[in-house]
């Protein structure tokens, strides 16, 4: 009974942890559930910009660690929903602040109140990936279509099962359908056939990230948006609820695929 | 003479110390740590390579026991097991789990006697994908049973047998043994070393994978498609 602890994690930096678990917390809040968004990344404190909450900031981890604050007063409601939390990261400490038992202590107090924490952690092995994985029941790799992502991507999965954490579920991030059918890019296929773990989504690169995340409303509350899409899908099946993937190429007509095949060009689309 | 909980022989690669696989662990190290202590001057200075058994050892005790034994000296240089567990916490620890010389009676109880068995080398065998950060080590043979993914690597002074798709670093015959070879189900790895010859993979090669196999002839590596006979 209680909450599902779920890590986002990827090794290499840049790929889209943050947004990822903005945008499957608002996923999950939507659908109803109670949710909590813990940001692990103590001294480079991001996911409270995304989620613009910046400014309602008062009392942050670290603070709930030392005992200046109850993890109540550290825990901030989004504008939107109700029952969504975010707890931040402390900006002027850095990863010693926290230990692994820390986190799991924090996460069994929230466990009995929400179905699901997700834990943003920071990039990298060390400390602070440490202390991310610590309490998580499953633990989703994000990562990008490129060979110094997945790379590092395999080394998480190898350093999770090797934690009894793995071997993980994967989120392939900011892929251009374009790039993949001229071989200009690893296609899904690719990269599951060396990292062998179970997707769990596809987000396709999308020009209304940026500006959404910039803005602090994530991309999964624009409907129209191809990447706020594949980011509910992937709340949906977290769910344990059986989604197809989208397709990422706009499809033409039989012969216009055909065409593409054998001309490799952008055609009318 | 009743039966021993910890056996001690001599071993080309140094002292072999057998530890029952059925005995209580801490009353079995508490042995171990007051025989030595009582034969201190025999074992000053000891390479000691430990078989442990079917014994399951977590990381956590096999510390301890390294621990025990470098206190009093002594380098806990290799671990012998039949349980993955063991031989994974070995790895964990930077341990060869294999000896360069192979240990009469160890391989096979029965079979020392009889001449028509092969005599088989010594060699790990890793059940699993080895993930990009992983080093493997050893003083003989190793068969993965799983991928070699980009940035793992196998040393190895024997073969090196790869039952996956082999896309990281191998080096066989790493003592210089150039008769060494590499086989893998599907052959890319980053690079491809036997005793001092290197040779990576040609870029690109887009055919149907087949199992091949890597040795050493005139004096350079030549990749070929793997076949009986």
């Amino acid at each position: 009974m209680g909450a599902k602890v779920i890590t986002i994690t990827s090794g290499k930096g840049g790929v889209g942890k943050t947004t990822t678990t903005a945008n499957l917390g608002i996923a999950f809040a939507r659908m109803g559930k109670k949710v909590v968004v813990i940001d692990a990344d103590v001294g480079l404190r991001n996911l409270d910009l995304i989620m613009g909450l910046e400014n309602r900031i008062v009392y942050d981890l670290v603070d709930v660690i030392e005992g200046r604050c109850q993890l109540r007063q550290a825990m901030i409601k989004h504008k939107q929903f109700a029952e969504l939390f975010l707890i931040p990261s402390a900006q002027t400490r850095d990863k010693t602040a926290v230990s692994p038992a820390d986190m799991i202590q924090i996460a069994d107090k929230l466990r009995p109140e929400f179905d699901y924490i997700l834990i943003d952690s920071p990039a990298g092995i060390e400390r602070g990936f440490r202390n991310a994985i610590a309490p998580a029941d499953e633990v989703l790799i994000v990562t990008n279509p490129e060979v110094s992502a997945v790379r590092d991507a395999d080394r998480i999965i190898g350093l999770l099962e090797a934690n009894n954490k793995g071997p993980g579920k994967l989120i392939l991030n900011r892929v251009k359908a374009e790039m993949v059918r001229k071989g200009e890019m690893l296609s899904a296929d690719d990269v599951t056939d060396i990292l062998a773990i179970k997707l769990v989504g596809i987000v396709p690169e999308d020009e209304t990230v940026i500006p959404a995340s910039n803005s602090g409303i994530p991309v999964t509350l624009n409907e129209n948006s191809r990447a706020g899409i594949a980011f509910r899908n992937i709340a949906r099946r977290l769910t344990g609820e059986e989604v197809p993937f989208m397709q990422l190429e706009e499809t033409g007509t039989f012969l216009q695929r055909l065409m593409r095949l054998f001309t490799g060009s952008q055609s009318s689309e | 003479m009743q039966e021993q909980t910890v056996a001690i022989k001599g071993i080309k690669d140094g002292l072999l110390i057998s530890l029952s696989p059925t005995e209580e662990w801490l009353a079995i190290t508490a042995d171990l740590a007051a025989r030595i202590d009582q034969q201190s001057a025999f074992f000053a200075g000891a390479r000691i390579t430990v078989d442990l058994g079917e014994r399951p050892v977590p990381k956590h005790e096999l510390g301890t026991l390294k621990a025990l034994l470098e206190r009093r000296g002594l380098t806990l240089w290799a671990v012998l097991s039949d349980s993955s567990t063991t031989i994974d916490a070995a790895m964990a620890l930077d341990l060869k789990t294999s000896t360069a010389n192979p240990i009469p009676g160890r391989e096979s109880s029965e079979g020392t006697e009889v001449s028509s068995q092969e005599e088989g080398g010594v060699g790990v065998l890793i059940k699993r994908t080895l993930r990009s950060g992983r080093s493997v080590r050893s003083a003989g043979h190793v068969v993965v049973y799983g991928d070699v993914n980009p940035g793992a690597e196998i040393v190895a002074a024997g073969d090196i047998i790869v039952w996956g798709h082999l896309r990281g670093i191998v080096h066989a015959g790493a003592d210089g043994d150039e008769t060494a070879v590499v086989c893998a189900l599907n052959m890319n790895p980053t690079q491809l070393r036997i005793a001092s010859y290197i040779t990576t993979s040609p870029p690109e090669k887009r055919r149907k994978p087949s199992p091949e196999t890597a040795s050493v002839r005139k004096g350079q590596i030549v990749v070929e498609t793997w076949s009986t006979g």
